[in-house]
């Protein structure tokens, strides 16, 4: 039946993705012609943009490549401008920034995983008639996610595009006070994360049975589950320095985007929360484990659609970890400091890279500055640049095995695929310099 | 019948479409005031007939132009939402380098693949009937515009600068304590959150309708900061502004 099948379709700006994304399919007589992922956003150029401003300035304009994961872009360029000048933050900001990272982590994944993938999986358009049709559902999901906002504002002066966090440390903290009614907020979102947890289970047989083997990259470390720091790992090959993320993400030019893609062992990998999970399985929090095995996700799992799974378990390790967080601060005593505050720092030249997992994976920014902390070079990579390719293949190995659907199932089922990615393109389009030989 | 509303981006961070997400329990208020019928990051049905559009992002290609006027064509009130919309905002940093050789930096050899030109405000390319400033927005900036709208009100949105707001929350001043400050000629309705959390007003909301020249002129020669840093500083959100 399928053989001598004519389909096209063509989904221009996939809905429920963070920027502009197209699909386009041609089958004739069963052959598949054409099958392709495309960027059409417009570009932005922030690695030119940047190009003769000053360090203390560099956080606040490359948080404004990404509204979602604004602090993780502000926190990876602050990495990469105190490793270019050997600025060192102190522990208690250490733990603060890793707040302001599960934070974020929380905020994104609970928007996505909410809002984004459980119409799909409940067969609506939006969540728009979900408000009406599962109002208490809806509103554990709001709910959740004004926690993760209140929680990202408390820590970083912001829910978007941070101000607290600023190169050597922040301009200002919270007190310990309203940590603890932080934490005892996350500790109360357990029952509400666990009903979520339920409901997705209940529906998990929507979740497609695709599998494509693929290599995955994220940050490992052997104290933690990976996010603010650690080397980059991959499912295929030896760990490195973050300061050797060339040879890992090697980007190159597709015409039909204005973002770039990248590969590194195989033709394409895939970061985001399913490449962390694979990648640091055993360093989930407890209850983040047991979520998991509810799932029966283990690594390495090689089916996309279970990102969204792998964004869910994430969200309990984030809560557990925050919890500890705060705990260990409360139990070292939180030391205030100046208002206003503003760490010394001996301005010098050099080049400092600062690499973090974000909600959607493991992103680089990279900065070059002059004696006078003027910037003279910088480049970013971008996590959802690096699934791309990723997701073009997938789409080309998922697309022979469901062409006896219909083409309004076949559509559906392809832009879910895209949307397990959790796509920030609107970060995606403005990529890095490439060296042409 | 509820006013239909439709939500667009262009270049920029969509942090301002994410605001509304952040209304967390007041969306299920604000939608039942309106009728939604386009909004793509959130939702899969489309439609091109609605009264109210909100556009966010620059218009930084020639091609994204059809793509505006044709919003224009189908709203009767269009409103432009946060800094990249309203006053071209971050994106016109790229305006002061070459464009040529900024595709270049970025794409190399490949650079003539891909059109760009000069970053603008959404009132550059179509007339605009409301603006929420910001970058990003405020949520109770944007819940006022659009009640004032549905109310057939125009909006009150302050025509001071941000200065006025940050004496009245009795902040450090920022000059004071050797920071660049652009409070003075930015315009105010932030509540000056930055210098709350400890930094300084980056001017963000744009200038103020008639910014007082001479008073900043004052401000820079007490603080002994050079004309050439203040156009610096200047250019991170004014870029647009003062090229015109």
């Amino acid at each position: 039946m399928t053989a001598k099948k004519n389909l096209e379709v063509n989904v221009h700006h996939v809905t429920r993705l963070e920027g502009h994304g197209n699909i386009y399919v041609n089958v004739k007589n069963g052959n598949i012609e054409k099958c392709e992922w495309a960027i059409p956003e417009a570009p932005r150029f922030f690695e030119a943009m940047v190009v003769g401003r000053n360090w203390k300035e560099l956080h606040h304009i490359t948080s404004r490549i990404c509204g979602i994961c604004s602090i993780g872009h502000t926190l990876a360029s602050l990495k990469a401008t105190e490793a270019a000048m050997g600025i060192t933050i102190s522990d208690q900001d250490l733990k603060l920034r890793k707040l302001a990272l599960h934070a974020e982590n929380l905020q994104s994944h609970i928007l996505h995983v909410g809002f984004l993938v459980l119409p799909d999986l409940m067969g609506v358009g939006s969540v728009i008639p979900l408000a009406s049709s599962n109002p208490d559902e809806v509103k554990t999901v709001l709910g959740l996610h004004r926690m993760a906002n209140d929680m990202s504002n408390l820590i970083c002066g912001r829910t978007t595009h941070p101000q607290r966090l600023i190169p050597g440390g922040f301009s200002k903290i919270p007190s310990i006070k309203e940590l603890i009614n932080v934490r005892d907020r996350l500790k109360s979102s357990v029952p509400a994360l666990q009903a979520v947890a339920n409901l997705i289970k209940s529906l998990a047989s929507k979740i497609p049975d695709f599998v494509r083997e693929t290599e995955f990259i994220g940050l490992s470390n052997p104290d933690e589950y990976a996010l603010y720091d650690g080397r980059i790992a991959s499912t295929d090959t030896d760990s490195a320095p973050v300061k050797e993320y060339l040879s890992y993400t090697n980007e190159y030019i597709v015409p039909q985007s204005t973002a770039k893609w990248a590969k590194h062992e195989r033709e394409s990998y895939m970061v985001g929360a399913l490449a962390r999970l694979n990648i640091n399985y055993d360093k989930l929090s407890p209850l983040a484990k047991k979520i998991s095995e509810l799932f029966g996700l283990k690594p390495v799992c090689h089916n996309p659609f279970m990102n969204n799974i792998a964004q869910l378990i994430e969200i309990v390790h984030s809560v557990e970890d925050s919890i500890k967080l705060i705990n260990e601060l409360d139990a070292a005593g939180l030391e205030s400091q100046s208002e206003y505050n503003l760490p010394a720092v001996s301005v010098k030249a050099g080049q400092g890279i600062g690499a973090v997992e974000v909600p959607r994976g493991i992103l680089f920014h990279d900065y070059t500055y002059d004696e006078n902390g003027v910037c003279t070079k910088a480049n970013c990579i971008i996590p959802t640049n690096q699934n791309h390719g990723n997701i073009e293949l997938d789409m080309k190995a998922l697309l022979p095995q469901i062409l006896n659907k219909t083409e309004k199932e076949i559509e559906l089922t392809l832009e879910m695929l895209v949307r397990a990615y959790d796509p920030c393109i609107s970060c995606s389009t403005h990529a890095i310099k490439v060296h042409f030989v | 019948m509820k006013p239909k509303v439709a939500f667009f981006d262009f270049a920029g961070c969509e942090g301002d479409q994410l605001q509304i997400a952040n209304l967390e329990e007041e969306i299920l208020d604000l939608l039942g005031q309106v009728e939604v019928v386009s909004f793509r990051e959130v939702m899969k049905e489309h439609s091109d007939d609605y009264d109210i559009a909100f556009v966010e992002g620059s218009c930084t290609r020639i091609q994204d132009e059809e793509r505006l006027k044709q919003i224009r064509k189908n709203a009767s009130v269009v409103v432009a939402i946060g800094s990249c919309a309203t006053i071209g905002g971050i994106n016109s940093l790229k305006n002061y380098q070459n464009l040529d050789a900024v595709k270049k930096t970025v794409y190399g050899e490949k650079a003539d693949l891909f059109d760009t030109y000069l970053a603008r405000p959404i009132d550059a390319v179509i007339s605009v009937d409301a603006y929420v400033h910001g970058c990003p927005m405020t949520k109770e900036e944007f819940l006022h515009v659009v009640k004032s709208l549905l109310l057939g009100k125009k909006p009150d949105i302050p025509n001071y600068p941000v200065c006025v707001e940050c004496k009245k929350n009795e902040n450090v001043c920022a000059f004071e304590r050797g920071e660049f400050c652009i409070g003075p000629v930015t315009r105010a309705g932030c509540n000056s959150c930055c210098v709350n959390e400890g930094t300084k007003c980056w001017g963000c909301r744009g200038l103020v309708d008639n910014p007082n020249e001479n008073s900043q002129k004052e401000v820079l020669i007490k603080y002994g900061l050079s004309v050439d840093e203040a156009i610096s500083k200047f250019r991170l959100y004014f870029g647009w502004e003062k090229k015109q």
